[in-house]
Parts: structure tokens; C-alpha cells; sequence
């Protein structure tokens, strides 16, 4: 026989409050909406996107605005692993130059001692990348909030210092020269990449691959353990997620995607020095998943789009167009703290 | 041989002791209630039990594991089919209501970061599965948390709230279920409901420990209740018995 309790039938429960309040606040932001819209695009509209973004460099002709383009597709890169330590996991990451500059001496170091393909480099960084963000992972373990800024903070500086006074490998604040263009093909047929469109296939095509492992992740059982520790590290333990295992695989992913950034950044600027890393690129960094939404993928993208191209776009106003920028930003995290497409995140008052 | 047997259980708290040689057995399929006044060591019971406090003494076991328990990590015991709720509800409140759910299965599941990479196809069927299992447990409570669950987990109402918790360790599959105060906040009429659906799951072959200081709701759930007082065994039988016990009368009320 089949219980049946009068009660289920009445949703008097499920109508109170609470469940309402979820659907308003969604209905209130056109932004998340548009999000959540974009996410819901069919295949051919996705495809319209990409078809879009190759017909970039036909359309733009000047070099200048190619070069800010692709700028902004590797920090789109870059911010997206970023993402998944501070996005995802919740972990609060001010070291991801680190990581950059891994990949990014990697390529330049085996590239101009060792003659290697700059194809080859690139999981060569990533290995290395993925071991360093391993190494960050371990400390961070044991420390949380504020702490662990302040350790990742410091990783940050060792890296750049390494870089900076290591003259036997990276040549200290000379910097490592005339790092050779990508090649494609063999022996005779050889397309050397060097032009600014062909930079920017390259950067599209890491960009999609970046975006591909995101929401792959982020839907999948890493994804979902990495968001519970972002909710409740305690809980999540008692769950059956073995934090030291995830909390290390979340670092590990970023850094492998923020060192894939950095071989690029090697082959396009054919130069690098430890100025390229410094503490403030961690924070220019830090700051496009902040303004696009934490743990949203659209939001960093946007956000990187804004972060790079905006100050390119007060040029004229020279040295006032870090101003400009700066009280964007402060009015940003004022009117809407949770970024642009960021959901408004629940926070209890209180932690046991 | 008891389901769940624990041997002399020691905790302490600087030079608080919780947990005071402290002794049960739970068997197969069984409901236990376990009552006593406040800061008698019921709920740090269960958080030496699911590995959140480590233990200073004793030792559990629990079905066929010949290992001690308290040797092991937080996470791995839910992995045994020990799963618990929390006293002071916390759900993972950003997430929605099935998210919620399919982490209380992460025990049952494998997919790893290269399986999701290239999508495989064994992954996807997994997370299928796993969705599917989860929609299985919320049925257990009618409609609720089913007519909610794309809606995130802070916006649902307080006894919604406990229900997840309570769906959330259902999903591990578990052998044994770790209840504390399911019906905090809940009116008469849904401890009732949900002292049923408790039942119905003891039904499927889940033991259960439930802590709870609504005496009506242990009276209709438990064939057997302990009384604990400054974390040791003062008194175990059947409700009647255990409630008219002079040691359990002064433990709450306290000596003449």
C-alpha cells in the first residue's frame, strides 16, 4: 500500500518565501540573464561566435588594435585559470604571474638554448606549471581566507625573484631575447607564424580550447567538488571530497592553463624579463574574474575584454586613463560587488 | 556482531571531557534515539564518528571494516555508509538543490579531471546515473524538494533546508544515517511527516542514530533510546523505560 500524506499535495511550503526569493533575484538581473542565455545558445549561434571571431583580423586592419586583441585573448586565458582557483574552489590566488612566467620562461629558455619546437615547449611549461602550482597547493592546505593570500602572495614574489636573480637560467633582468616565431609544418614546408593575424589564430585557438576545459570541468564531478569546497570546506570533507586531492587539482589546472598563456606570451613578444611578472600583473589579473563574475565563464571573458581594451580606449587621456579605469573599478565594486555576470553569492553570518 | 560498535570513546576538550568513555552498539537495520541535556556529548559523538574532531581514545567499528574507524580521514567514512546531517543546518547554499544532492553521491562516483576533459562517455553516464539516484531520494520527501530543486539551496525554507541535508546523505547509499535534531524549526504536523520518511528509509535497511530533543518524535520513531549525560551512557532501553528513569530525570531536571 501506498502512503499518500494529504500534505504533499499542498505546496503551501514550497511557495513560501524562500523558493520565490531565488527566482526574483534571477529575474531582477539582466546580466545574469544574459548569461544564462548565452550558455543556452544552440550549436549554430555558438558557431556564428566562432566564425565571428576568425573574421576578426579581415576586418581590423591596424596593427595596433590587432596587438590589443590579442592581448586580450591571453588574459582571457589567463583569468580563466585563474578562475578555477578563486571562481571555483573559492581560494584566493595573488601569485597567477607566477604561473605565467613559468610557461613563459619554459618556452623562451628551451626555445632559444635548446633550438625546441615552440609546439613541444608548451606541455614541457605545463608539466613544470602544473608541478609549481602542486608545490603552491601543499602550504595553501593549511592555511585559509586572508592567510592564504598572504602565502600566495609571497609565492608570487619568489617566482619573480627567482627570475629577476637566476642569471645562469633566465639571464636576470636582462631578460631572455630573440625567442624564434612558431613554426608550422616540416623541413621545407614551413609556414613561419609571425604576422599579427596568424598570432591571433594561435591565441583564438588556445582561447577556445581554455574555454572548452572550463565548462567541461565545471560541469562534470571535479567541477561540483571543487564548487563545494568553495561553499563549505568541512561539509564538503564529511561528503567524501578529499580536500588535499581537489584543493591541489584546482591549483594544478590553473596553473597549467596560466603557463600555456605564458608560452604564448614568449613566442609573441620574442622577448621576456621578469618585468612581465611582477605583482601588479598578478593583480591585473586578479581583477577581470573579480569585475566578470566569480566562477562565471562568459562574466571573465567580458571582463578581460573590458580590463585590457577599456584603458586602450582612453588613450587620449594618456597618463589619466589609469584613473579612469581605477574609479570604474571602485564604482564597479560598489554597485554591484558580485561582478558583472556573477551571481549575487549567498554568504551565512556566521561560520561554526 | 553489532553493525556499528564503539569501544570506550574518549574526547576531549582541554580539560572538558565530551565524550567519557563512551560505549554503543548499533545493529543492522536498527533506530536508535539518542537523547540527554545540553553539552552531554550527543552531537560531539557524531563529529568524532564523521571524522571532524579526532578522537583522544577508544575505538569504532563499523560493519566488516576491521580497521578502527578513527584512524581514518574525514572523507573517507562516508565512504564506508556512515553519512550524517549537521545540527546547525548547512547546505551548500549556492548551489542548487540537485547539485546539492549529487555531491552526497561523490562517494559512489569515479569520473575524474581527464574523463570530463574529453567527455567521456562513461562519465556522462555516470553523472546520468547520479542525477537520477538523487531525483530517487528527493521523491522520499513528496514533492518538496523536487518542485525546487534548480533553485539554490539558501533560498528554500528552513525545513526544506533539513530536508536536503537529510536527501544529501541519503545519495552516499549508506548503511548508516546520522541524524541531528531533524526537526528543529519544524512544526508538528512535518516532524510527524518527517519522523515517516525516516522510517521509510529505516525500511530500505538503513540503520539510523538520531539525536533529537522533541521527546514525542523519539517516542514514535525509536524502539531503542540512550541517554547520555557528561558524554557517557547513563541509561539505554525502550522510551518508556528510559523515560522514567530516575537518572534520566536528574540529568534533566536535576537532584531534589
Amino acid at each position: 500500500m501506498k502512503l499518500v500524506n494529504p500534505k504533499d499535495k499542498t505546496k503551501l511550503d514550497d511557495l513560501a518565501g524562500g523558493s520565490q526569493a531565488g527566482t526574483q533575484e534571477r529575474k531582477q538581473n539582466p546580466l545574469v540573464r544574459m548569461a544564462e542565455l548565452f550558455a543556452r545558445f544552440k550549436w549554430h549561434l555558438k558557431l556564428l561566435i566562432v566564425f565571428a571571431c576568425l573574421m576578426i583580423p579581415l576586418v581590423v586592419s591596424s596593427n595596433y588594435a590587432m596587438r590589443i586583441i590579442i592581448y586580450i585573448g591571453l588574459y582571457i586565458v589567463l583569468a580563466l585559470g585563474l578562475n578555477v582557483v578563486m571562481g571555483f574552489t573559492g581560494l584566493l590566488n595573488i601569485g597567477h604571474a607566477a604561473f605565467y612566467a613559468v610557461g613563459a620562461y619554459t618556452t623562451a629558455i628551451l626555445m632559444v638554448k635548446y633550438g625546441m619546437s615552440f609546439w613541444l615547449t608548451i606541455p614541457v611549461g605545463m608539466f613544470f606549471g602544473v608541478l609549481l602550482g602542486i608545490v603552491l597547493g601543499f602550504p595553501t592546505l593549511r592555511v585559509r581566507d586572508d592567510y592564504l593570500a598572504i602565502v600566495t602572495l609571497g609565492f608570487g614574489q619568489i617566482v619573480y625573484i627567482t627570475a629577476n636573480n637566476w642569471m645562469g637560467l633566465t639571464r636576470g633582468p636582462r631578460g631572455i631575447p630573440g625567442i624564434p616565431a612558431p613554426r608550422l609544418g616540416f623541413s621545407d614546408f614551413q609556414i613561419v607564424l609571425e604576422s599579427y593575424p596568424a598570432y591571433y589564430y594561435l591565441i583564438l585557438l588556445f582561447v577556445f580550447i581554455t574555454i572548452y576545459a572550463c565548462v567541461r570541468i565545471k560541469d562534470s564531478r571535479v567541477g561540483l567538488a571543487w564548487m563545494a569546497i568553495r561553499e563549505d570546506e568541512d561539509v564538503a570533507a564529511v561528503m567524501g571530497i578529499n580536500l588535499v586531492y581537489y584543493k591541489t587539482m584546482a591549483f594544478g589546472f590553473s596553473a597549467a592553463l596560466g603557463a600555456l598563456a605564458g608560452s604564448f606570451f614568449a613566442v609573441f613578444q620574442s622577448f621576456v624579463s621578469p618585468n612581465s611578472f611582477t605583482i601588479l600583473e598578478s593583480v591585473i589579473i586578479i581583477t577581470i574574474p573579480i569585475l566578470g563574475g566569480l566562477g562565471s565563464i562568459p562574466g571573465t571573458i567580458i571582463g578581460a575584454i573590458i580590463m585590457i581594451g577599456g584603458p586602450e580606449l582612453f588613450r587620449a587621456a594618456s597618463e589619466y586613463r589609469m584613473v579612469i579605469m581605477g574609479a570604474f573599478m571602485v564604482i564597479m565594486m560598489i554597485v554591484r560587488p558580485q561582478g558583472l555576470f556573477g551571481k549575487k553569492l549567498y554568504q551565512p553570518t556566521y561560520k561554526i | 556482531m553489532a553493525q556499528l560498535s564503539v569501544r570506550s570513546l574518549i574526547k576531549r576538550f582541554d580539560g572538558l571531557t565530551a565524550l567519557n568513555n563512551f560505549n554503543l552498539d548499533v545493529d543492522e537495520g536498527e533506530i536508535v534515539g539518542l537523547i540527554g541535556p545540553n553539552g552531554s556529548g550527543k552531537t560531539t559523538f557524531f563529529n568524532v564518528l564523521s571524522g571532524i574532531y579526532p578522537a583522544d581514545g577508544g575505538e569504532v567499528f563499523f560493519d566488516n571494516h576491521s580497521e578502527n574507524l578513527l584512524k581514518l580521514k574525514t572523507h573517507q567514512i562516508i565512504g564506508l555508509g556512515i553519512a550524517r546531517t549537521f545540527q546547525i543546518q548547512r547546505p551548500f547554499n549556492n548551489l542548487s538543490v540537485l547539485e546539492n544532492l549529487m555531491i552526497g553521491g561523490h562517494c559512489r562516483t569515479q569520473a575524474g579531471l581527464f574523463s570530463a576533459l574529453i567527455n567521456l562517455a562513461s562519465a556522462r553516464k555516470e553523472r546520468e546515473q547520479l542525477k537520477a539516484h538523487a531525483r530517487e531520494v528527493m521523491a522520499l520527501f513528496g514533492n518538496r524538494l523536487r518542485s525546487v530543486e534548480m533553485n539554490p539551496a539558501w533560498t528554500l525554507s528552513y525545513a526544506n533546508r533539513r530536508r536536503l541535508e537529510i536527501a544529501r546523505a541519503l545519495v552516499s547509499d549508506g548503511k548508516l544515517l546520522l541524524i541531528d535534531e531533524p526537526t528543529a524549526g519544524m512544526n508538528p504536523a512535518e516532524s510527524l511527516q518527517l519522523a515517516q520518511t525516516i522510517q521509510a528509509i529505516n525500511k530500505k535497511g538503513m540503520a539510523v542514530l538520531v539525536i533529537e530533543h522533541d521527546m514525542k518524535f523519539i517516542k514514535k520513531l525509536c524502539p531503542r533510546v540512550v541517554a547520555l549525560d557528561y558524554g557517557q551512557k547513563i541509561v539505554e532501553g525502550t522510551y518508556a523505560e528510559v523515560r522514567s528513569h530516575p537518572k534520566v530525570i536528574e540529568a534533566y531536571l536535576g537532584r531534589d
